[in-house]
């Protein structure tokens, strides 16, 4: 048992490490590095998947793997790594999406032979594959930030990998500088743990917490949200993540909003829940807040963009709230020692992490294709798409539904464990804090139904009704590789949605590691298809039950056709346009237009600024020229960042006085140094 | 299986008989509210047989979803008819889901029936889609936190749950959580149905309308699918409030005699519903378009003080 995975954990890693290789040695003959890269990143993810699924199906000695694959001369360095069922269960993440991206990815990369280097692409991207598996299964505090700097600096190469454009540059910049910032916090909440521990294994860590005094317990708690806080792009520390991930390629795309941010709720899960002990509720109170507000105002920024990917980057936002609301519930069941309610709440966070993998990758693909097709992004050119790329339409379709929390797709079970959680919750705590729970639940409605409707603007917009521009007219249907891609990630997103009496099982071992309860047999009601709520009065759902009962109702509409309507024809028309006699493109409703109302509801916080110049001929009534300009104010960059951007620059200026240039200065200053030494030590 | 095989075929049949009478019962009150005629109740019944046997025009530009959209409405609005509980406390679906089932299979016929508006290349389409998605997310966290609130008293998200609770309470109308409640969901009744204040359903000016907007473009047998998927969609949501704030006379099973007298019951209470709706409808006028966010922040706070007092009053 203990042999596979090691087997195919090793294999995977050398499968990354070849991909990378082959990728740079091959960089002149780019359909060779093209198959060669790719071809190995898809066999090594194949991998990981197998290692993963593997040792959360297997009894518990098969995380017993430790191995040490590296001798290292630097004291507290140990290149160990360690397979257990959170690690497990975040390789699974990384290698399911890894799979889709890398088959996707053979026909993708093919829009870049002649123009760029196809080999340098599949380097950075086996390395960043590489890299996060690494995170994911490093057992060394050490080790772990050697791998997480390795990962934010591959990820830095792929954002500016179309350095041509100053859009990537300065987005690599913000993002290699906001990176930075989180990895000094996350530094520095590792050192507080080993001052406690005196050592870097993540073994000694466990449970480290109880140890700790309650100041250390509760800065280690706010450095590590600050710093794992900046990977996942949670509000006010997001501002990168809408810049970078929409300016690389897109199956990079798909890997950073899938996967890497992903990262960040690895390492809040791995140290609030292995590492500092049970919690004070402020923590979970705290999270439960940061998560529901980056839901809330994820969302509403998607609602306002135009551009495809940023708008997906943004929802990327929504859903890392909507995965920390989860974990905060959990936090919380965990203060008030309710171990199972915990485990419900945990299991729904981290059951939305691989959703959103799944359906925001599967996005992220789609919107891919449709920039490979129509070389753009900008939805207001785009329009007709499902004619001239059904399938492509088709699995954006399904994407589109999971990540609204439609039934009976993936997003909705995930999201009905996390409304489960918050309503029991409400019974299972008190004092007034426990408010926080149905507040936060409507919070969680407004967001979900503000994402349904961004995505009917998102698809509406994008595949539906007449293109908007040439390029867009002349959009062709993806590869058959790229199609493939997206239709392993469409099956595995249904197959979520369908049967997750099938999948939470694979929670089992995670639960029990982390809380030591094993609640899938709660969870599943008997009959293998009704999903409850710990029980079956607290409320159930079945997703499959729904989709069986549909079918089974299907023959009403179907008889009435059949009964009363077979004399009736049907014929094609112009839609109406008021007597008009043409339709043009120019006359449906925009991207723009369709999220205005929303866009005056919440003006408090868009700040929206519209200008209009006209330049009239003769009478007011016949313009010659219509110039509309209309934004909204990004207020966390103008209000946060752009200030505390200037205070720096205006102190580095002040301290530029410091530094003339002139030696004597300079022989002053250490002159002066020293004397202050001297009478310090006296 | 068979036990639960005549409840579910009785459901089924009540729910697409009684859909359009109910909504027939409605627009004859409000005309006779106006000193009108008006058409008689069975009308929506003409209007549907007409619908289904009429010849059908596609719009030029609409895709496959067109056509697909009638039926994911038709059917999962219809579903969410199986998991209300109507004659009886048990529905027959109610393992399949509860409160955020039915929820969340009406935002599946919104999402298809907006997207279906915007398939035509119309503007109107286009304009309905928006203003319909607008509304119901700000009416979303009302009703939210409204079923929140009966659903933490009864610990369920359960309806037939539910709804034994409250009907085992012997004075659940006069408790003040719950007459919050209920008037936080019937002013989200009045959004998700289109009913005046928001939504005009009777209106012919294409500028002001949202749901018929949204559907300007759909004729014949879809038509006919969306119109009865409208009129239950009115039916389940007036149903969920009167079975779950007024429960008296619903039947704890499904034998013939106590259904019997759950439906004079049932039919009795959606009346006096539908009189409420009538009346407000016509001492009200349309509200403007930015006008209808106050009325749903104000179904948002009565549900938050529902909630709150559900905790003050324990």
């Amino acid at each position: 048992m203990e042999g596979l995975p090691m087997l195919l954990l090793t294999l995977t890693l050398w499968g990354y490490v070849i991909g990378a290789l082959a990728g740079l040695l091959c960089w002149q003959r780019e359909k060779l590095a093209n198959l060669l890269s790719f071809g190995s990143a898809t066999l090594a993810a194949l991998g990981g998947l197998g290692a993963s699924v593997v040792c959360l199906v297997g009894d518990a000695t098969s995380f017993s793997i430790r191995w040490d694959f590296l001798e290292s001369a630097v004291p507290y360095l140990k290149f160990s790594v360690r397979l257990d069922p959170l690690s497990a269960f975040f390789l699974l993440i990384v290698s399911s999406l890894g799979l889709a991206l890398s088959i996707y990815s053979f026909g993708y990369a093919r829009g870049f032979y002649g123009r760029t280097k196809v080999g340098v692409l599949g380097a950075f991207y086996n390395a960043l594959l590489l890299a996060t598996t690494f995170v994911f299964i490093a057992d060394n505090a050490f080790f772990f930030l050697v791998s997480w700097e390795l990962m934010a600096m591959t990820a830095y190469f792929l954002v500016t990998f179309e350095h041509e454009q100053p859009e990537a540059r300065h987005a690599g910049v913000l993002y290699f500088i906001m990176s930075h910032i989180g990895t000094g916090c996350i530094i520095l909440g590792f050192l507080l743990l080993f001052q406690a521990s005196g050592g870097y294994g993540f073994i000694g860590f466990h449970a480290l917490g109880e140890r700790m005094s309650a100041g250390r317990r509760d800065a280690a708690f706010l450095l590590f949200l600050a710093g794992f806080g900046v990977k996942a792009g949670i509000v006010p520390l997001h501002i990168w993540l809408p810049a970078a991930h929409p300016v690389a390629p897109s199956n990079v795309s798909a890997l950073l909003s899938g996967v890497i941010i992903k990262s960040g709720i690895y390492g809040l899960t791995r140290v609030y829940f292995d590492f500092l002990g049970t919690p004070p509720l402020w923590w979970g109170v705290t999270l439960l807040v940061v998560g529901s507000v980056s839901a809330l105002l994820g969302v509403l920024y998607a609602l306002m963009d135009h551009d495809l990917k940023r708008l997906l980057a943004y929802h990327s936002i929504e859903n890392i709230g909507i995965i920390l609301m989860g974990l905060g519930a959990a936090l919380m069941f965990q203060h008030a020692n309710h171990p199972l309610l915990g485990a419900m709440a945990l299991i729904a966070g981290l059951y939305h992490t691989i959703n959103h993998a799944l359906f925001k990758g599967l996005l992220f693909l789609g919107a891919g294709a449709v920039q490979h097709a129509a070389h753009t992004r900008n939805m207001e050119e785009l329009g007709g798409l499902i004619k001239r790329m059904p399938r492509t339409a088709f699995f954006f379709l399904i994407g589109a539904v999971a990540i609204s929390a439609l039934p009976p797709l993936n997003g909705f079970v995930s999201e009905w464990l996390t409304y489960q959680s918050l309503l029991q919750g409400f019974g299972a705590t008190g004092s007034l804090t426990r408010l926080i729970f149905p507040i936060s639940g409507a919070l969680l409605a407004l967001t979900g139904a503000l994402a349904a409707a961004c995505f009917v603007k998102a698809f509406g917009i994008t595949f539906l009704a007449q293109p908007r521009s040439v390029q867009a007219e002349r959009a062709h249907e993806a590869s058959p590789t790229m199609l493939a891609g997206m239709a392993l990630l469409a099956v595995a997103c249904v197959f979520l949605g369908l049967f997750p009496n099938q999948f939470l099982p694979l929670f089992d071992p995670l639960t029990d590691q982390l809380l030591g309860v094993q609640i899938s047999r709660q969870l599943a009601a008997p009959g293998g298809i009704v999903l409850s709520s710990l029980g079956l009065e607290a409320g159930t759902v079945s997703t499959l039950g729904i989709t069986l009962t549909a079918v089974c109702l299907l023959p009403i509409p179907l008889a009435l056709w059949i009964f009363f309507g077979r004399a009736a024809a049907r014929q094609t028309g112009m839609t109406w346009a008021c007597g008009q006699k043409t339709l043009t493109p120019q006359m449906q409703y925009t991207a723009t237009g369709f999220s205005k109302p929303l866009r005056i509801i919440f003006k408090a916080l868009f700040r929206p600024h519209r200008a209009v110049q006209a330049e009239f001929e003769f009478s007011p009534y016949f313009a010659r020229t219509i110039r509309f300009e209309s934004h909204i104010e990004e207020t966390f960059e103008a209000r946060i960042y752009r200030p505390l951007q200037r205070f720096i620059l205006r102190t580095s200026r002040r301290m530029r006085a410091l530094q003339a240039g002139s030696l004597q200065a300079y022989l002053i200053y250490i002159f002066v140094t020293l004397l202050l030494l001297l009478i310090l030590t006296l | 299986m068979t036990p639960l095989l005549i409840p579910t075929l009785a459901q089924t049949a009540l729910v697409l008989v009684l859909a359009p009478l109910l909504a027939g019962v409605i627009k004859n009150w409000k005309a006779k509210l106006q000193n009108r005629r008006g058409p008689p109740v069975w009308q929506p019944y003409f209007d549907l047989l007409k619908f289904l046997r009429k010849d059908m025009v596609l719009s030029e530009h609409a895709s496959w979803l067109f056509s697909a959209t009638p039926y994911v409405l038709f059917l999962s609005v219809l579903i969410v008819g199986l998991m209300v509980p109507m004659l009886s406390e048990q529905p027959p679906l109610k393992w399949f889901g509860g409160a955020l089932a039915v929820i969340g299979l009406l935002a599946l016929g919104r999402f298809f029936l907006a997207l279906a508006g915007l398939d035509p290349a119309s503007a109107f389409g286009g304009m309905g889609s928006s203003r319909e998605m607008t509304i119901s997310a700000i009416a979303e966290p009302a009703m939210m936190l409204s079923i929140f609130t009966v659903a933490i008293t009864a610990g369920s998200t359960n309806l037939g749950q539910i709804v034994h609770t409250v009907a085992g309470q012997s004075s659940a109308f006069l408790n003040p959580s719950h007459l919050l409640a209920f008037a936080a969901l019937f002013i989200v009744l009045l959004a998700e149905t289109g009913r005046v204040p928001v939504d005009n359903p009777a209106t012919h000016l294409e500028l002001r309308m949202i749901h018929e907007a949204m559907v300007l473009e759909y004729s014949g047998r879809y038509l006919a699918l969306i119109e009865w998927s409208a009129s239950m969609k009115q039916l389940v949501l007036m149903t969920l409030i009167v079975n779950i704030f007024f429960p008296a006379g619903i039947a704890a099973d499904w034998s013939a005699a106590s259904a019997g007298r759950a439906l004079l019951f049932f039919v009795g209470k959606l009346l006096l519903l539908s009189g409420a709706v009538v009346l407000v409808e016509t001492t009200n006028a349309k509200l403007r378009l930015f006008r209808v966010p106050d009325l749903l922040s104000a179904a948002f706070i009565l549900a938050a003080l529902a909630l709150l007092s559900t905790f003050l009053f324990k």
